[in-house]
């Protein structure tokens, strides 16, 4: 009994000093970030955030220069730069080059085969294993510079106590600090965006639910936005998708959703999930209507496509937000955009979004995490900095089938944000390539045999 | 994730693949960079799976037999290269640098001589691995170069021509020294190797 009554003011002062605490942290949060996400408007504490750590971690990087000469140790360098120069001359060229450096003979006499053609598929191939365009954007991009995240970090071994320190120093307020600020804040985001445009729900369809349902939407995804602390840069916004038109963008993650629709209102598009994910859509829809499909229907390219066409074509509603892509890439390249998008006639309104990897890297490997863990990454790293260029709206031409203007479109987005354009498949990330691709090179490789018999099929063709 | 090269490779075994292949430390790291990065079940050893799934490779009509030239030993499934046989096959494709030509002439021949290149050519036609390429050979390599474009007929005369032309000692094929004299004037020492960045 005695014991008890020693506790007792101690617990009192405890509970006081929490409770103010709590009170004091919820107000900070409430003056700094949630009304300025409602009104959309900022302090720009973000950039003043982002500016300061610029600074550091070009001093770490210059530390940790220094600190490998004094060692004498080389330094791991990242392969932005490529391993080796490919040549691109064609095989036809190259062939005729073997060829002719290894023969006494008239070329124009045309040689069929020569054992040496053998010489270009090889180095072709020894070529592509050591350094090919298409896996490496699976995996997420190499910095030079260090920014205090192991997690990008070759180099990390003790170099000098101050920067451990200060990574240590980093650690603890990624973890401490800015972790928990921002769990609080995506789930007050999540919270609100499930409750409320389910109570909008309720609401008669007309103007008044579009315009709520439109300022909930912007509201929650702005909150969500800083629970990222994602710093953004919109270029061009005269150029925002429109009702009745469909927006397409290049894909590197999930964050990609959050970052255009807390700018303007979507209407999404995507296969209904379970859990946590199926509970969100299944509300958004109450308010607006978003285009969900169950896994089924997927499958089914008819039905996609018209429940598409027929979105666009009620210009109340409002614009489509897709990836053609197919898959999350790693921001270095736009890889081959599906036709589907492009066949359903509407105008276009191309976006480009490009991540600035120093801050933190965006990619989502779905292969080595999953999508809990990759938001717990998002949500460790300093901060998601990236700009997002809004191209001006394109329409299919004359004579343009849907690949050439899905081509176009694509070319466009990797022009303005300095990726590298390339005709490979995203479903190379988990799929064969198709044999097509090799039957063209065998074609090509025949025609080179040919000159004396003339080709197969019939019609005459130079070689 | 990229990987964490230099960590996993030691000093000593990067000095040894030096003096095996040649190649400069920094290629070296940056090919074990590349290699980890093509290695998926993490073992430190690449299957033929892991090779196929590079999609250029993939089309390329040799591409198979470009992989087999990574596993000497047999022609079984389970086979794994490791990064030391790794670095052996592709030092075949290191430029010749003029002063390696001066070198001391009773050290062992260096992987990416002009024999040796000419070796993993050959290597390529020689199914069955007994040193000679045999009509049937070249037919069945001929076939995969060119797909389905061309006839068994002409393929079949193509590969006759060919022999004629090489075979001197008359057993119908062609053994490793009758090869390097068919290609005795092409350049093989440009055709054959590949352009390192530093």
């Amino acid at each position: 009994m005695v014991l008890f009554l020693d506790f007792n003011p101690f617990d009192n002062l405890l509970c006081i000093l929490l409770g103010i605490s709590f009170t004091v942290w919820f107000t900070l949060l409430l003056v700094f970030i949630i009304v300025p996400a409602i009104f959309g408007v900022s302090f720009g504490i973000r950039q003043l955030y982002m500016k300061t750590l610029l600074k550091i971690f070009e001093w770490a990087t210059r530390r940790i220069e220094r600190g490998a000469k004094d060692k004498n140790h080389p330094l791991h360098k990242p392969y932005s730069n490529a391993i080796i120069a490919k040549e691109p001359t064609s095989l036809e060229e190259e062939i005729k080059e073997i060829r002719r450096s290894g023969s006494n003979r008239d070329l124009d006499s045309a040689s069929e085969f020569e054992m040496s053609d053998i010489f270009y598929f090889c180095r072709r191939g020894v070529e592509s294993i050591m350094d090919d365009e298409v896996t490496k954007r699976f995996s997420a991009e190499e910095l030079e510079s260090w920014n205090l995240l192991t997690r990008s970090n070759y180099n990390f071994q003790h170099i000098s106590l101050r920067l451990t320190v200060l990574w240590g120093l980093g650690v603890v307020i990624r973890y401490g600090f800015l972790l928990p600020l921002r769990v609080t804040l995506a789930f007050t985001g999540v919270g609100l965006l499930v409750v409320l445009t389910s109570i909008i729900g309720f609401l008669p369809n007309g103007r008044t639910k579009n315009f709520l349902s439109e300022k909930v939407h912007l509201m929650c995804y702005r909150i969500c936005v800083r629970a990222l602390t994602a710093i953004i840069t919109y270029h061009d916004s005269e150029n925002k998708p429109k009702n009745g038109g469909i927006c397409v963008a290049n894909h590197t993650s999930p964050i990609d959703v959050i970052i255009l629709a807390s700018d303007g209102c979507y209407a999404m598009v995507g296969q209904i999930h379970g859990g946590l994910m199926g509970v969100i859509q299944k509300s958004m829809v109450k308010a607006c209507p978003h285009i969900w499909f169950e896994r089924s229907e997927v499958k089914d390219r008819h039905l996609v496509a018209k429940r598409l066409s027929d979105h666009v074509e009620d210009k109340t509603k409002l614009p489509i937000l897709i990836f053609p892509e197919g898959t999350c890439i790693n921001n270095t390249s736009v890889m081959m955009f599906k036709k589907g998008s492009f066949e359903i006639g509407s105008t276009v309104y191309p976006v480009a979004i490009k991540y600035d990897p120093r801050f933190g890297d965006a990619f989502w490997n779905s292969s080595q995490f999953g999508m809990v863990s990759y938001l717990l990454r998002m949500m460790s790293s300093w901060a998601i900095v990236c700009s997002v260029w809004y191209l001006p709206p394109m329409s299919r031409e004359e004579g343009e089938d849907a690949v050439q203007f899905a081509n176009r479109v694509k070319a466009a987005i990797a022009r303005q944000g300095g990726l590298v354009d390339l005709l490979w498949d995203g479903g190379l990330k988990r799929g064969k390539v198709k044999d097509t691709f090799k039957e063209e090179q065998q074609k090509l490789y025949s025609k080179m045999l040919r000159p004396t018999w003339g080709p197969q099929n019939g019609h005459s063709s130079a070689p | 994730m990229g990987s964490r090269a230099s960590t996993l490779l030691r000093e000593e075994e990067i000095e040894e693949i030096k003096k095996e292949t040649g190649f400069s430390h920094s290629q070296i790291t940056r090919l074990y960079s590349r290699f980890t990065s093509l290695d998926k079940g993490e073992n430190g050893t690449l299957s033929r799976e892991d090779f196929q799934r590079i999609p250029e490779l993939a089309i390329n009509p040799l591409g198979d037999r470009i992989i087999n030239a990574f596993f000497p030993e047999g022609l079984d499934r389970e086979d794994q290269v490791n990064f030391r046989g790794f670095m052996r096959t592709l030092a075949h494709f290191r430029p010749i640098e003029d002063n390696e030509k001066n070198k001391d002439p009773t050290a062992s021949e260096p992987l990416n001589s002009r024999t040796n290149k000419l070796l993993f050519a050959f290597r390529l036609y020689d199914l069955d691995r007994d040193d000679k390429i045999s009509r049937d050979e070249l037919l069945q390599v001929l076939r995969m170069m060119v797909g389905v474009n061309i006839s068994d007929e002409q393929l079949g005369s193509i590969a006759d021509r060919t022999i004629q032309e090489a075979d001197q000692n008359g057993d119908n094929s062609i053994s490793f020294n009758e090869f390097i004299k068919v290609l005795e004037k092409v350049d093989v020492e440009q055709k054959m190797s590949i352009r390192f960045l530093h």
